[in-house]
């Protein structure tokens, strides 16, 4: 293979199963690589720890989408039935948190789950509609039944010849390509 | 999932262990404790390609020949009750046979019955999730898209029971908002707080429900050949790649997602319940009604996925992904929810004359006996004999058997639904307001029109989504674990 004229976007291995992945994992872990990724077809379990990932942040946004949820949906009610139109019903007291309960919990809980979701996006950067990895045919096998690592050429430690060894002869990638820029 | 992966790495020691000792010297080591052999949930052991094939083939190649017949039938009916309830709003909801005493009749019936159905969904979804039950992998797809297309029936009917919907719609009356009278909604009632459950439950549900297909629909994309098709499944999947970073936030956020759905799935029908609860109608006014109603909301859900999923299964060939253990599984659900029912039926006739109201016991003496009797028997045989059958494994894995089973379950659910609402609304405490509701032809065709608004949309969603989960069920295959000899574990040869 000769130079590419284009830049070269990043450094794709493909490997057969699961196992092959993760022990490659752990190798690009202790090389030291930071702009890399690995691509599988469904969670594999353990691979953050191989891929030395920290604890998913997502749970903070559904902590704050619920308690925002708890608190807008009290503060409402109160506002809405006991201080902008008090209307004595049934001689029911014109607030408490008992009757109000039931709306505001399902207000935590909606709000939680916008919470996650879009928390979960904003930290996955989703949606990303262009993406260097579509443009090439090996990589659409990613989610189906092959499994990649992508080594970008971003990366303080990557050097097209050098990466492309490691990952073919230490982590006995199957195959490896360029993607382009 | 630590336990989980704990116990494969113990049974691929113990398969290392097995090849080890080939051509050993005689001495017998005691056997490593093995562990328990589980059934395959995806039998033949099939490849991972052989998956994504079998199920993204199904809404890839063209729709088999009954799908159209199907599809029209479904659609027609969609469109009959689209034009009764326009009959509904132009002339008024007298149409629906309702009147003094009973004001809910099934309009409300059928609100409960379809809410109820999609309980099922959530539970198989979230709550078989949370209990690490595996083979819900299989099935939860197809039971969420019920649950959101039960949500979208149900909402017809309180909706349009309203009359004046524009009322009903417009800022202030249901939902909260500025408005030229300068009235805000009455949290005091139940009813509201009903509006609160069901569109939260309709909400997180498709939210839910979306999250579970984005890598199913990248994987839709990656295969995609038309044009519409890709620029469709590349929308809707956000440019989703596998990326690990991402699976990682995925999976966190769907795990978070399943904790809000339980406790969210057993307040929907709570709420439902309250509908009833909270009012001062004997029969109704029971403490007993939120979890009878969650239990009788899942065994109904339970029923329906199975009078979806059986037929599924064999018109598209998903044999070995949706075997008959998962099939026996929910069947156990029946059993076990059916009996919660049945319990909850014999408990409020104790209560009506241990309660010593006399009120109360005519109301439960009424209903079974007095000119509502065929619904309640109708009830107490589909709902408390017939999930009984269940005991019997050769019963549990007679598909035929079952799926006439489910159907029971889902006529006796409806069916008590029916008794709740109008044997304790159609005699009031004086003879001179005792009345008896027949439904009109209007209330009928509306109801078997919300059948094919349900039907229309599930067929839609088997002609364009993958009716199974694909990332899911891969993940549960030995293929998947990185420690499993199938993973290409090493050292086994």
């Amino acid at each position: 293979m000769s130079a590419s004229p284009l830049k070269p976007h990043a450094l794709l291995a493909e490997f057969g199963t699961a196992a092959d992945i993760f022990e490659a994992a752990i190798l690009c872990r202790d090389a030291g690589f930071s702009k890399w990724d690995v691509h599988t077809p469904f969670p594999i379990h353990g691979m953050d720890e191989a891929m030395g990932l920290r604890k998913s942040p997502v749970g903070w946004f559904t902590f704050c989408g619920g308690m925002t949820g708890f608190s807008a949906g009290m503060t409402m009610i109160w506002y809405m039935n006991k201080f902008d139109y008090p209307l004595v019903v049934g001689g029911k007291p014109l607030f408490t948190p008992l009757y109000a309960f039931p709306v505001s919990y399902e207000m935590t809980i909606l709000l939680s789950a916008f919470g996650t979701l879009f928390g979960m996006f904003f930290l996955n950067r989703l949606p990303k509609l262009y993406n260097p990895l579509f443009k090439n045919e090996r990589f659409k096998k990613a989610t189906d039944d092959r499994f990649f690592i992508v080594i970008e050429a971003a990366d303080p430690k990557f050097s097209l010849e050098a990466t492309r060894a490691f990952l073919t002869e230490k982590c006995h990638a199957t195959a490896v390509e360029i993607v382009e820029d | 999932m630590a336990s989980a992966s704990a116990s494969a790495s113990a049974s691929a020691a113990a398969h290392k262990a097995s090849h080890g000792s080939h051509g050993a010297p005689a001495l017998k080591v005691a056997d490593a404790p093995r562990e328990l052999e589980r059934e395959p949930l995806v039998l033949n052991e099939r490849p991972l390609g052989w998956i994504t094939n079998a199920i993204a083939g199904v809404c890839e190649n063209p729709m088999p020949k009954w799908w159209w017949p199907a599809f029209v039938v479904s659609f027609g009916g969609m469109l009959m009750m689209f034009s009764l309830i326009a009959y509904l709003v132009s002339t008024g909801v007298g149409v629906w046979g309702l009147n003094q005493p009973a004001d809910w009749a099934w309009d409300i019936t059928n609100f409960v019955f379809w809410i109820g159905i999609g309980h099922a969904g959530t539970l198989i979804s979230a709550v078989l999730f949370l209990l690490r039950q595996k083979w819900r992998t299989s099935v939860n797809r197809a039971a969420e898209a019920m649950t959101i297309f039960a949500v979208a029936c149900a909402g017809v009917f309180p909706v349009f029971h309203t009359g004046r919907v524009w009322f009903a719609l417009l800022p202030g009356y249901l939902f909260p908002a500025p408005n030229a009278n300068e009235i805000w909604p009455q949290f005091r009632s139940p009813l509201l707080w009903d509006v609160f459950a069901v569109s939260t439950y309709g909400t997180v549900s498709l939210l839910f429900w979306y999250v579970g297909l984005i890598p199913d629909l990248a994987t839709l994309r990656d295969r995609a050949k038309g044009f519409l098709r890709k620029f469709f499944y590349g929308l809707f999947s956000l440019g989703w790649t596998g990326s690990n970073r991402h699976w990682s936030n995925y999976e966190k956020a769907y795990l978070l997602l399943a904790g809000l759905s339980t406790p969210l799935v057993l307040s929907v029908h709570s709420i439902v319940s309250f509908d009833f609860a909270v009012s001062v109608v004997p029969g109704w006014h029971t403490t007993i009604f939120p979890p009878y109603f969650v239990a009788g909301a899942i065994f109904s859900g339970f029923g329906m996925v199975l009078t979806l999923l059986i037929p599924l299964r064999s018109l598209f060939n998903l044999h070995d992904v949706i075997t008959v253990r998962h099939v026996e599984l929910m069947c156990k659900v029946l059993l076990a929810t059916g009996s919660i029912v049945g319990y909850a039926y014999g408990m409020e006739f104790f209560i009506a004359w241990y309660g010593g109201s006399p009120y109360e016991l005519y109301a439960f003496k009424n209903r079974a006996f007095g000119p509502y009797w065929w619904s309640y028997w109708s009830m107490i045989t589909c709902n408390v004999i017939s999930p009984h059958f269940f005991w019997f494994k050769k019963l549990r894995s007679n598909l035929v058997f079952v799926w006439i089973v489910s159907i029971f379950v889902n006529i006796g659910m409806w069916f008590e639904r029916f008794v709740i609402i109008v044997t304790s609304l159609h005699r009031d405490y004086l003879p001179s307001s005792w009345g008896y509701f027949t439904p009109s032809w209007v209330d009928v065709m509306t109801f078997v029109g919300s059948f094919g608004l349900f039907m229309t949309l599930f067929l839609l969603f088997i002609r364009f989504l993958p009716t199974i989960a694909i990332s899911e069920v891969k993940g549960v295959t030995p293929q998947a674990d990185p420690h499993h000899p199938l993973g290409g574990a090493k050292g086994h040869h």
